[in-house]
């Protein structure tokens, strides 16, 4: 009976384990950690200073820099916790990285900056950067409903060749083992981040398509609604999560 | 033999090579280390390498080598890596403005193996420390 | 010109040994790969690294196709006086790039 009690509570103590959000740094190795939590070693810093350049410069001459109508990176402290955000005139959300080429191309008169650009990773992580320490805080319900529900849907949809859907591995079998990698939970709290794998700065969409080439699907066109959508899905999941960014994962 | 036997035997053959990742000779790391520091003796003890053991991405591992002993008495530190196409990782020789004779960098490691720092004295004897350590495989490449 | 991020105390006492830290923007292309096409990616890496103070050397390194991308270098300076502590790299393509911190010592 003792044991029975025993083992009872420990299925209960798994469960709400699997429940709560946990952010993938919690599961790198100490080094992995290490490497994120000093500025000073961090290599996501020299992307975060590509920002800060690019945030004081005009990218048109006698055009208007970010910092001209922002003011400090610092005035947009929280922003990036609360994207995807819904853009009223536009009648559906956008992503940073949409929000940061809205505003060069309506704002400051300027070409979009390519998706993975050092560039706009660069500006992201200035941006998200400011939000470090912050809980995610995207909106999930009104208008922002039925595109977090489209999330939802394809995050549970199998995909691919190999005919599974993310939540197959990153909800069901997250904490367990895939060849020697840990499988995550898959939160979005630390993008753009710097991979180990990468030996680069990504953003979460690069992520998705390595994710969806992974299952042998074809990836989403950067920029397309479903990445959105799923962007959105994972937000209102990481509830509870604070950002990292410039966060560093193996 | 037949067509599919010998394909059967030659992809046996080849696909080791392609997959073993190319790793230099032990003629290639001792040759390396003795283009770095000579033919003195390498005597174990005073360096310490601080290396993680389980490797979770060898694109960057960690790496801190330092040796007890005052900056004047160290010429350089040397590491190598013997599992690697090319065995050494670095060389670093210390001058009179050293504070401490110690240093810390991010390597790559190809697979699992011994790294190997070397402390390199001003009267030419050197000091070792070495650390077997495991490289795990990432499941999801992009 | 790459981009560095050096950390350097502005300031210290005498005789104290100071950490010196270094990040350089850079992909450390090994030589070792090949592209999509099966053609081999030529090596470009950083392969020499040199630091002063006050035309005194720190420490002088050697970088081979195993240090990391975007290479980070961690290691001390002892602090005798105020002055300049620069940091000298140079690529595969001959490029050198100098960045140069001041330091005040009380």
């Amino acid at each position: 009976m003792k044991g029975w009690l025993a083992l009872a509570a420990l299925i209960l103590v798994h469960a709400a384990q699997a429940a709560e959000p946990h952010s993938g740094y919690q599961d790198a190795s100490p080094a992995t950690r290490a490497m994120q939590d000093n500025d000073s070693e961090n290599p996501g810093f020299l992307w975060v200073q590509q920002g800060e350049s690019l945030w004081s410069t005009a990218p048109q001459p006698g055009g208007q820099s970010c910092a001209d109508c922002h003011g400090a990176p610092a005035t947009l402290r929280g922003a990036a916790a609360r994207y995807p955000a819904f853009d009223a005139g536009l009648k559906r959300p956008v992503t940073l990285e949409q929000r940061v080429n809205l505003c060069r191309t309506e704002h400051q008169h300027a070409p979009k900056l390519l998706q993975e650009s050092d560039a706009l990773l660069g500006l992201t992580a200035l941006i998200g950067l400011q939000s470090r320490g912050m809980p995610v805080a995207v909106q999930t319900d009104g208008p922002m409903q039925p595109f977090r529900d489209e999330g939802q849907a394809l995050f549970t949809t199998r995909m691919g060749q190999l005919q599974l859907s993310c939540s197959q591995c990153h909800d069901q079998l997250a904490g367990q083992r895939l060849g020697g990698s840990l499988i995550p939970q898959g939160h979005p709290n630390g993008y753009p981040l710097y991979r180990l794998e990468w030996q680069s700065m990504g953003s979460l969409t690069r992520r998705l398509r390595n994710c969806l080439t992974g299952v042998r699907a074809e990836p989403f066109a950067a920029d397309s609604p479903e990445l959105v959508a799923i962007e959105i899905f994972l937000a209102g999941r990481a509830r509870g999560l604070v950002i990292e960014t410039p966060a560093i994962r193996p | 033999m037949n067509r599919r036997r010998f394909l059967v035997l030659s992809g046996a053959i080849l696909l080791p090579a392609i997959w073993a990742p190319a790793r230099a000779t032990p003629a290639e790391v001792k040759a390396a280390i003795r283009r770095a520091v000579g033919d003195a003796p390498l005597q174990p003890g005073r360096v310490k390498l601080d290396v993680p053991v389980l490797v979770e991405n060898g694109n960057a591992v960690a790496l801190a080598a330092s040796i007890d002993a005052l900056p004047g008495e160290v010429r350089a530190m040397h590491v190598f890596a013997d599992g690697n196409p090319l065995p050494n990782v670095g060389s670093f020789r210390f001058g009179p403005r050293t504070g401490q004779p110690r240093i810390a960098t991010r390597m790559r490691l190809a697979t699992s193996q011994t790294v190997i720092a070397i402390a390199q004295m001003t009267d030419g004897t050197c000091f070792t420390d070495s650390v077997d350590l495991l490289v795990t495989l990432a499941a999801c490449l992009e | 010109m790459v981009r560095v991020l050096i950390n350097v105390p502005k300031t210290a006492r005498r005789g104290e040994v100071i950490e010196l830290k270094v990040l350089i923007s850079h992909p450390m292309e090994t030589g070792q790969r090949r592209n999509d096409m099966g053609q081999p990616i030529p090596r470009d890496i950083i392969h020499s690294f040199r630091c002063t103070y006050n035309n005194e050397l720190v420490l002088d390194a050697d970088f081979y196709p195993a240090i990391s991308a975007n290479p980070f270098l961690s290691f001390t300076a002892l602090a005798e006086e105020s002055g300049q502590i620069v940091m000298t790299f140079t690529d595969d393509h001959g490029v050198e790039q100098t960045e140069s911190r001041a330091i005040t010592v009380a």
